[in-house]
């Protein structure tokens, strides 16, 4: 199979994940996947908007291509993270998919109604576990297009500021 | 393999597009990749504002599970037709898939902004569209857990 060649550097993904183990199967079915990605893991839901907002230590943390956010955390739970990141205007457009173990139909309408990309449970089989990260590559960093990674709404050109990005005056 | 809804029937998906030719090329996709989806087709932003709220000849329509949008639709666009449903806290929680023919970043951001699920552009080439058509299907119909209506 003929691998496109691309020149776009690999895409950013940040999983958020309190569970070691699931840490360590995310990026091994990754890397089985060959997916051409760089992950940062964030471990609780503080460190997760630290990262996404550049405080320190995350001073130049990428902005991410796509989230994966787990439910259950440490400090903030999934759910606040997921409130945050969706009443921010700058934050609010980057792809977040639950992967979550919880597959309760009260988890999955309110995650919908929070404005989650999408939802997905996670598997108890390694094998299944797997193969739906493999899914995750396929569909979310291969046919997808995620907001570029360029782009903060703070950060579009001033218009009205009269300089343009190189600051020369505009006449 | 087939695939059928949590209560034991088909999928429904709305396919908002106004191309017929597209409109046929995603009905034999899904025809290929699944038979147990219901494929209702909306050809503008108003007949699928219409179809979702079930006015005038759509009272009986179902509520999809999942939504296809064209961006560029006569009447009303896909960009307003996106911005009513996620305003719409019952309409809300139906995912968006945006399927256009563009590209252009300024689409694809507003797009996200405007909270759609995902966004897909849609591949000239006939064998590339039916594959991308098959992995909507395996993503989304059989990998994920739909909010259920309600």
């Amino acid at each position: 199979m003929n691998v496109p060649e691309r020149k776009s550097p690999p895409k950013e993904v940040l999983l958020v994940e309190d569970n070691p183990g699931d840490v360590r199967l995310t990026l091994e079915a990754f890397r089985e996947a060959n997916a051409s990605i760089h992950l940062s893991v964030a471990y609780d839901g503080v460190e997760v908007m630290e990262f996404l907002t550049n405080k320190p230590p995350y001073l130049d943390a990428p902005r991410p291509g796509i989230i994966l956010l787990d439910l259950h955390l440490p400090r903030m739970d999934g759910r606040e993270v997921l409130t945050k990141i969706k009443q921010d205007q700058s934050l609010r457009s980057i792809p977040t998919v639950i992967l979550s173990t919880s597959d309760s139909h009260d988890d999955v309408a309110k995650s919908y109604l929070l404005q989650a990309n999408c939802y997905l449970t996670k598997p108890g089989k390694l094998e299944e576990f797997e193969s739906l990260v493999k899914a995750i590559y396929d569909f979310w960093l291969t046919a997808v297009q995620l907001p570029p990674p360029t782009w903060h709404s703070n950060r579009q050109p001033q218009e009205a500021s009269g300089t343009d990005l190189l600051g020369e005056r505009k006449t | 393999m087939k695939t059928i809804g949590r209560d034991g029937s088909a999928i429904e998906v709305l396919l908002v597009e106004d191309s017929p030719g597209d409109v046929r090329l995603t009905q034999e996709a899904f025809r290929e990749a699944n038979v147990a989806i219901h494929l209702h087709v909306a050809v503008d932003g108003v007949e699928a504002m219409a179809f979702l709220s079930r006015k005038g000849i759509h009272v009986r329509a179902p509520r999809p599970d999942l939504i296809l949008l064209d961006l560029n639709l006569p009447r009303m666009d896909g960009r307003e037709v996106l911005a009513h449903i996620k305003e719409d806290a019952g309409l809300k929680t139906i995912p968006t898939v945006i399927l256009t023919t563009s590209d252009a970043e300024v689409d694809i951001v507003k797009s996200y902004q405007l909270q759609a699920n995902c966004y897909l552009t849609k591949p000239v080439q006939l064998d590339a569209f039916e594959s991308l058509v098959k992995s909507i299907n395996d993503f989304w119909l059989e990998k994920l857990r739909l909010a259920q209506s309600g």
